[in-house]
């Protein structure tokens, strides 16, 4: 059981091809898979703890970003995503529902790509991995991991769970942690940045998985501009703009977000 | 001993108003990276970059020097050779006696190592032999400027390393199949003119990491104006890993580059030396999230980061982390230039006459007993004395330090082939530092 402010999460380790992965597991219910972002798995996040209520979540932690060991094979999102594919055919899981966020949103989609049958349904949140018409995507490399963070959402000060989750003095720990993250997101993501030229090409793959988009309309690390390409690729999918938002609805507007996703989830139960 | 010179060919002009706005806009970014190029004026850079050509010239027409060292940057004011290799083909033409030392080559932002092993083989044949090459990783930063993966660094680093010397010693035709370089087809008809290879010599700034590889490899290392007790202990990692590899170390395996400012009169020469703290000198080189960015350090160096980067009373946090408490450039000035007694005090700069800097420099050379030093004169300083400090250097300095040389026994790369020389039968290697001499100063 959960409570209302905490969340029990079981580490499980599971073979994936030759790969044993970390998967945090919490909650009760249908399964739902979360794609973590580029900089870790943050959290317990309330809408996790809120979700956890009625669906398992099932949160494999990237090989390379500090608790899943480096594969010195893995190379680009779409060995991650291939691996992936291993895990969920292997444990039976899919298809299943994804939420993948930012970095876990680009992991969705090549997943998707690759193997249709995986998802039940899709939601990415302000995902990176097409090349935004206009504008760029902002590039973790350049900053510190403090000013990227402060970034990712529209208004610090205003952002309760943003203070909860990154406020504290930061650790040697932590630090490393996200030093791992950092590095593996440059050994996979560095050129092109974000992004892989042949993702909305493959994606038409996906045509019959019902998909949500989620971004925010002000985010500063994916331009709302990739929001259209992404529907471009993928014309079925419903795209949901959280005006005031910066890249992290889910807890810059988590309400709203919670709303938009319990909705979707829940579409084929009416 | 090898005795060379070196300055970074920083943008520096002879118009102090420029060179206060460019010091005001480092300091304000907190890094000598990132500064935008708008201050770039092309004149100037043109002007510069043939008065430092013009300089190594003259040093070589002076003699006193065995070669000049040169060194590459990107994307910086700090250094205005971001081709370093132009800048060696010009004097392996046009000068005709030096060393022509390259410290080093930033194998891992070099897109392509074989054009490298070209370039350099043409740079030995032009300069009838002359090139000392050297490696290196290249700071974080480099990585940025050029789009280089700081996250495959090292290996890029080291395969690259052996991909050139395989170029440079191996009959051609061969394919290559690394990791990071694939070749199908590695013949260049420019091989260099020293055999094997020219000598590689790798500087640093005390990485274990690259100290261990570099003694592994028998290659010289040489240290990049670090403070002298950690650089003596550095001497010591080497000398143990060259035990282990079944030879002792010596000075032929060491070198040293030291900042220093020469001038007659000692009040003008320690005023000029001074400048070298320009901007912040090295501690605003680039900020810490470009001098590491992601992936370029290994776990270790990391866990020690991570140390520095969130405890306040861990030794070794940057300079720059001293200053967090104002962003009054003025007042950041103000403590830079406050450093500059403790920096002579340390040996980090030895400014003055050469009867004040010779003592000063002996000392140095007691203590770390490098087969190779090089003087590193930089700061915006006028041209004429820049020149005169080349003078003094070569005419009075020099020849007092290589008698001071004979009486250590110091021995260089060329008149001891480094890594030559068993372990003894104890298999305890003596020790080339002499640690015990930094306080005898």
């Amino acid at each position: 059981m959960t409570s209302s402010s905490t969340l029990q999460w079981t580490r499980r380790e599971v073979k994936a091809g030759d790969v044993l992965l970390e998967v945090l597991t919490a909650g009760e219910g249908p399964p739902l898979l979360v794609l973590h972002e580029e900089l870790g798995s943050p959290g317990p996040l309330q809408w996790q703890i809120n979700m956890a209520r009625q669906r398992t979540l099932l949160i494999p932690q990237h090989p390379g970003f500090s608790r899943t060991p480096r594969q010195e094979w893995i190379a680009s999102l779409r060995d991650l995503a291939c691996l992936y594919g291993i895990y969920l055919r292997g444990q039976r899981l899919h298809p299943i529902d994804v939420i993948g966020f930012s970095f876990g949103g680009w992991l969705a989609a090549e997943m998707i790509a690759n193997d249709p049958s995986l998802f039940s349904s899709m939601t990415l949140v302000g995902p990176v991995g097409i090349k935004p018409p206009s504008g760029e995507i902002l590039d973790l490399f350049m900053l510190t991991t403090d000013a990227y963070l402060r970034a990712s959402v529209r208004d610090v000060g205003a952002t309760v769970e943003f203070n909860t989750l990154y406020g504290a003095e930061q650790t040697p720990e932590l630090f490393e942690a996200f030093e791992d993250a950092r590095a593996e997101t440059a050994r996979l993501a560095w050129r092109p940045y974000m992004y892989n030229p042949s993702l909305p090409h493959l994606l038409q793959a996906a045509a019959k998985v019902p998909t949500l988009l989620l971004w925010g309309a002000d985010d500063a690390v994916v331009p709302v501009s990739a929001a259209t390409a992404y529907q471009a690729a993928l014309p079925h999918a419903t795209l949901k703009i959280f005006a005031n938002c910066g890249h992290r609805p889910e807890i810059e507007q988590r309400a709203a977000f919670e709303t938009a996703l319990n909705t979707f989830l829940k579409r084929g139960e009416a | 001993m090898q005795i060379l010179w070196f300055t970074e060919r920083a943008y520096h002009t002879e118009d102090q108003r420029l060179n206060d706005r460019l010091e005001d806009l480092v300091i304000a970014n907190q890094s000598f990276f990132g500064t935008p190029n708008t201050m770039f004026d092309r004149k100037i850079g043109a002007d510069l970059l043939n008065m430092y050509l013009d300089e190594k010239i003259y040093a070589d027409e002076l003699g006193g020097f065995d070669g000049v060292m040169l060194n590459e940057h990107h994307a910086n004011p700090w250094c205005l050779g971001a081709v370093m290799d132009v800048e060696a083909a010009i004097l392996a033409k046009v000068t005709k006696k030096g060393r022509i030392v390259l410290l080093g080559n930033p194998i891992p932002t070099t897109a392509n190592p074989l054009r490298l092993a070209e370039e350099l083989a043409m740079i030995d044949l032009i300069s009838g032999g002359r090139l000392v090459s050297g490696w290196v990783r290249g700071a974080g930063c480099e990585s940025l400027a050029t789009g280089a993966n700081p996250a495959f660094n090292r290996e890029l680093y080291e395969e690259g390393h052996d991909l050139i010397l395989k170029a440079w010693t191996d009959p051609g035709p061969f394919r290559w199949e690394g990791k990071h370089y694939h070749y199908r087809y590695v013949n260049p008809w420019v091989k260099p003119l020293q055999t094997p290879h020219p000598p590689i010599w790798i500087p640093g700034l005390v990485s274990p990491d690259t100290v261990r590889w570099a003694a592994r490899k028998r290659y010289p290392y040489i240290a990049l104006a670090t403070y002298l007790e950690p650089t003596a202990e550095l001497w010591n990692i080497y000398t143990e890993t060259a035990a282990e590899e079944g030879y002792q170390a010596g000075p032929e395996n060491f070198g040293y580059l030291q900042p220093v400012f020469v001038g007659d009169s000692q009040q003008r020469a320690e005023e000029l030396g001074k400048r070298f703290l320009f901007g912040g000198n090295f501690a605003h080189f680039a900020r810490p999230e470009w001098m590491f960015p992601s992936g370029y350090n290994t776990k270790e160096a990391t866990r020690r980061l991570a140390r520095q980067f969130t405890s306040p009373n861990t030794p070794g946090r940057t300079m720059a982390s001293e200053w967090t408490d104002t962003q009054d450039v003025q007042e950041i000035k103000r403590r830079i230039y406050g450093r500059y007694d403790k920096a002579r005090e340390d040996l980090q700069m030895i400014a003055g006459t050469p009867e004040h800097v010779i003592p000063r420099l002996k000392h140095v050379m007691n203590v770390l007993r490098p087969g190779v030093l090089s003087f590193w004169i930089d700061g915006p300083v006028p041209r004429e004395e820049r020149l005169k400090c080349l003078r003094l250097l070569a005419h009075e300095v020099v020849p007092a330090l290589r008698e001071h040389a004979k009486t250590l026994g110091i021995v260089d790369p060329f008149e001891r082939k480094p890594g030559s020389v068993p372990l003894n039968a104890s298999g305890k290697p003596e020790s080339v530092s002499r640690l015990n001499a930094v306080a005898a100063y």
